[in-house]
């Protein structure tokens, strides 16, 4: 049985060594997408999200009142439950590699860790875009078959700039998902790490800033959360609101992605 | 062929390898011996890059395995068969890994082949594998590159017999086809078996490296004739020292051309007249790590 691993001609060629081409970036990219969903609950994360957008359009068609069968209040409906599962599958694509071990495998065919973790960053991208590309489009079609059925005039209420600001909204908070699983690289942790800044925090913060009046202007600098508000409401217009957002990106993301880079790169993989 | 040199990784308060260097030669299988927590696994885990070291250096062929531009290709390495994602199927993970080294789809249905996992089990999720099953997956991860170099942590853990036959087979194959193996296992028959050089390590710390016939070499010769007595007090006679065992030989350190001489002269018929053996790996490896072991074994 050995005699089939080995072909012949190796015997001569040992010593030579073969000319190995280095990994090119595109195939990590690649093997990082497929890696998202080639397990049974990376799968079901993207099925969840055709589904959720469809039911989502559907709960508006159905419940909603007919002044309010809008694109802008679809695509609100459609948006909550991505803004939950797209950070989701940020995390997951960091942390299986350790929580699921798997990052022996990967860190040894890839030694440069840098290069495997930026292959994620580029892939969770490409999955935020796609996603939102499917929702919007899901959105559309509902908006335009529900009022089309129900006899209303169909409402285009979301400008091309409003639709991008959304988009961006969801990559932030992806990114925000993939500082958390660099930075714990454990999936339980990052998951309850992920809904404590999403969803604690924000509200110890309007508490301080009800309580302590000189923090009440520094809030939308510091807080997350108010500038991600802003995005998804398409509200995000001012210089000043840009410089609030470039705040809470360098205080929630670059800072503790760099110094998790750093102690990624150095950790070992067990 | 690796090269390991001065290799230390310090942990707090603890030292897990401690200067250690060897080389493991191609076309040779070399045994990496030690007990629990001896440091064979951290060793390993610097050689491809898992761990940084705290000084010192592990290459292959001369290169640094993080420096390898497709080391899949050059190295296949297993270190533990359980670390993998638990939700993929054992062919997806073949195939992740065979894209990742740019190699046809093919390669993945040729090592699940090889490595006698049936095409239904390929296709189930590897959190329902057995430890053997999950063994074979990784030495097929490792075969996959068709690399020149292995390094297998405890590969035949797990394994059925027929497996570990088959894996002693394979390693012995690819160190004769000019490829470099480094294998550690608790098994010490098994590597009695295959292995032509020893490393053994204990407390971190080197404390026997060399051929395996170096290392068992045995130590004098063993006679027996129908009477021992008068066999012991011919060797006596001619100036070799013996000592009578007790299952009826005679054992000595001179060799059996002298033995065999002194007894023709007395006029004694021998019937067995041979090199005695070694005292075998298990004894030499318990002699060796006596004062690192557990259990506080005298050897």
């Amino acid at each position: 049985m050995t005699a089939t691993i080995i072909s012949p001609d190796t015997i001569e060629a040992a010593p030579a060594r073969r000319t190995v081409r280095p990994i090119p970036t595109t195939r990590l990219v690649k093997i990082e997408l497929r890696k998202m969903f080639n397990t049974r609950s990376g799968l079901w994360m993207l099925v969840s999200i055709g589904v959720l957008s469809v039911i989502a359009t559907g709960a508006v068609l159905t419940f909603a009142p007919d002044t309010a069968v809008t694109y802008g209040n679809i695509a609100k409906a459609i948006g909550f439950p991505m803004s939950v599962i797209l950070p989701m599958i940020a995390i997951l694509g960091v942390t299986s590699e350790w929580s699921q071990r798997s990052g022996l495998t990967t860190f040894t065919l890839v030694p440069s860790r840098g290069r495997v973790i930026g292959a994620k960053a580029s892939a969770t991208f490409v999955v935020g875009v796609v996603s939102m590309a499917v929702a919007f489009a899901v959105g559309a079609v509902g908006n335009l078959l529900g009022s089309t059925i129900m006899g209303l005039d169909t409402v285009w209420d979301v400008s091309v700039a409003a639709a991008a600001q959304i988009l961006l909204g969801n990559l932030v908070g992806m990114a925000i998902g993939f500082t958390l699983g660099v930075v714990l690289r454990n999936s339980a942790a990052a998951i309850v790490g992920y809904f404590v800044v999403s969803f604690v925090l924000p509200g110890i913060l309007a508490l301080l800033a009800l309580v302590r009046e000189w923090f009440l202007d520094l809030q939308p600098w510091i807080d997350w959360n108010y500038t991600q508000v802003q995005l998804f409401d398409g509200a995000t217009n001012t210089g000043k609101e840009w410089a609030m957002l470039g705040s809470t990106t360098m205080i929630w993301i670059v800072i503790p992605l760099g110094l998790g880079l750093l102690s990624l790169r150095r950790s070992e993989v067990k | 062929m690796i090269t390991v040199e001065s290799l230390t990784r310090r942990y707090a308060g603890f030292t897990a390898v401690d200067n250690v260097s060897f080389t493991a030669q191609s076309g040779r299988v070399t045994g990496f011996l030690g007990p629990n927590g001896a440091g064979k696994s951290t060793t390993m885990r610097v050689m491809v890059g898992l761990t940084v070291p705290t000084s010192g250096s592990a290459t292959i062929d001369g290169v640094r395995f993080a420096d390898l531009p497709n080391p899949g290709l050059e190295v296949g390495v297993l270190l533990d068969a359980s670390a993998q994602h638990a939700g993929r199927t054992g062919r997806e993970i073949l195939t992740i890994a065979s894209d990742t080294m740019g190699l046809p789809r093919t390669r993945v249905d040729e090592m699940i082949q090889l490595v006698s996992l049936t095409p239904t089990e390929a296709k189930r999720r590897v959190r329902n594998y057995s430890l053997g099953m999950r063994q074979r997956l990784g030495i097929a991860t490792a075969l996959l590159g068709d690399p020149k170099v292995l390094i297998l942590d405890e590969p035949a853990n797990g394994l059925d017999p027929a497996g570990i036959r088959w894996m002693r087979d394979l390693l012995t194959g690819f160190a004769s086809q000019g490829g470099t193996v480094l294998l550690s296992s608790h098994l010490l028959h098994e590597i009695e078996v295959i292995a032509d050089d020893l490393v053994v390590i204990g407390n971190g710390k080197i404390v026997a490296s060399g051929s395996k016939e170096e290392l068992l070499a045995a130590a004098g010769t063993l006679a027996r004739s129908t009477s021992p007595r008068d066999l012991a007090h011919a060797l006596e006679q001619a100036g070799i020292p013996s000592t009578l065992a007790g299952d009826g030989s005679v054992r000595t350190d001179a060799d059996p051309a002298r033995v065999g001489a002194a007894a023709l002269t007395a006029g004694i018929a021998l019937t067995e007249l041979r090199s005695a053996e070694g005292a075998g790996l298990e004894d030499m490896f318990l002699s060796l790590t006596a004062d690192t072991q557990r259990e506080g074994v005298a050897a």
